[in-house]
């Protein structure tokens, strides 16, 4: 096993143009390994969570240059699913995402910093409800190798709580609920 | 006088059309106070509770009338207007459509998600379809068949108005008293 991955890590590189240049990873939607789950105080007494159902995106990370990670990520607002209809309908709605208006919500990594094994914070710009703020949040690998299928996998999480209000939400849900939590669990298969 | 002649209508479809009327116009009203209300207020979920189960209601109500209407005779139109007549005609159908087209909006927004309506506490209307975004698509279809029924409802009103007070007709009259 090992002298196979030996090969392998050695004819990689032998074939790659630059061997700093960080691999690519397509976000495991397909598949179904990744979810973009949110998290929010429920009149502070429980939490609903809820999830987006569609998404796209990509990263490039080398576990030998951390620093050259970035990751994009292309939320269809229109796929909020918190398991009820009727208050789907009312999230969509103009009272909060506005998914008519902004169908999209983007994160774009500026910028990460290694804070030690498979852990780090990265910088980025997301994009919510058409307002757009550089925000900074912890990351973590969970882990990476091949696959049973003939593909190479690597896996994060990574939690941010963001302000409603911020992103120009500012419906009264009560005051236990003026953030929400989002959560980023993504599998990435290599290119 | 329970059925309907070929000059006047019984109390059975008298009582049908003002309750239903009634029904209608009641949850157009409620329809638009209730999205507005926000999280924190007292009827928040009570209004949206009401609305669905009284509109299941109205949807039993539209059936059981129809069923009622194609087995009595029907009151002859007034007036000597052939072309009156086929508006009326059009109108009376368009609003039956309508009405059944708003029941099936109404039904699949609370639907969407697999859950069933209760019925005020007395049954369960179950789910079929749960098609993504169902929702927000049978959301928009439903507010607008509401104002389309909204104003033939207003276009039928003035018409049966203008039947009592410029034709001085009996066409307002027979549908407040059973036999006229």
């Amino acid at each position: 096993m090992k002298k196979l991955m030996l090969a392998a890590g050695l004819s990689a590189a032998l074939l790659m143009p630059s061997l700093s240049q960080a691999a690519t990873y397509k976000i495991d939607t397909q598949g179904a390994h990744a979810f973009i789950q949110f998290k929010i105080q429920h009149l502070g007494y429980s939490w609903l969570l809820g999830r987006f159902n569609t998404f796209d995106g990509q990263f490039e990370y080398d576990a030998k240059a951390p620093e050259k990670s970035a990751i994009e990520v292309t939320i269809d607002t229109t796929s909020l699913d918190s398991n009820h209809a009727e208050r789907d309908k009312h999230l969509k709605g103009s009272d909060f995402l506005d998914v008519s208006k902004f169908p999209q919500s983007t994160f774009k990594s500026t910028g990460f910093k290694s804070t030690g094994a498979g852990e780090g914070v990265l910088t980025g710009d997301f994009t919510l409800h058409g307002v757009t703020k550089s925000i900074s949040f912890p990351v973590k690998m969970i882990g990476e190798g091949k696959d049973p299928w003939g593909g190479y996998r690597a896996g994060f999480e990574g939690k941010t709580t963001l302000k409603l209000s911020d992103y120009g939400i500012d419906y009264n849900l009560g005051p236990a609920s003026t953030t929400v939590e989002i959560g980023l669990f993504i599998e990435g298969i290599r290119q | 006088m329970i059925r309907n002649t070929t000059s006047a209508y019984g109390w059975v479809s008298i009582a049908f059309h003002w309750l239903m009327a009634l029904a209608v116009f009641g949850l157009f009203g409620l329809g638009l106070y209730m999205v507005e209300l926000t999280y924190y207020d007292a009827w928040y979920r009570g209004s949206l509770d009401l609305h669905k189960s009284a509109g299941v209601m109205l949807a039993l109500a539209w059936l059981l009338r129809l069923i009622w209407k194609l087995r009595n005779p029907q009151p002859q139109p007034l007036g000597n207007k052939v072309w009156e007549h086929k508006v009326a005609h059009l109108t009376h159908i368009l609003l039956y459509l309508l009405m059944l087209a708003l029941f099936v909006s109404g039904y699949l927004i609370s639907t969407a998600d697999g859950r069933a309506i209760e019925v005020f506490g007395l049954f369960e209307l179950p789910a079929t379809l749960t098609h993504a975004n169902q929702e927000d698509i049978a959301g928009v279809i439903h507010w607008a068949l509401a104002w389309s029924i909204m104003m033939l409802a207003g276009l039928h009103a003035v018409a049966a108005i203008k039947h009592h007070w410029l034709d001085k007709d009996k066409t307002l009259v027979r549908m407040l008293k059973p036999g006229a």
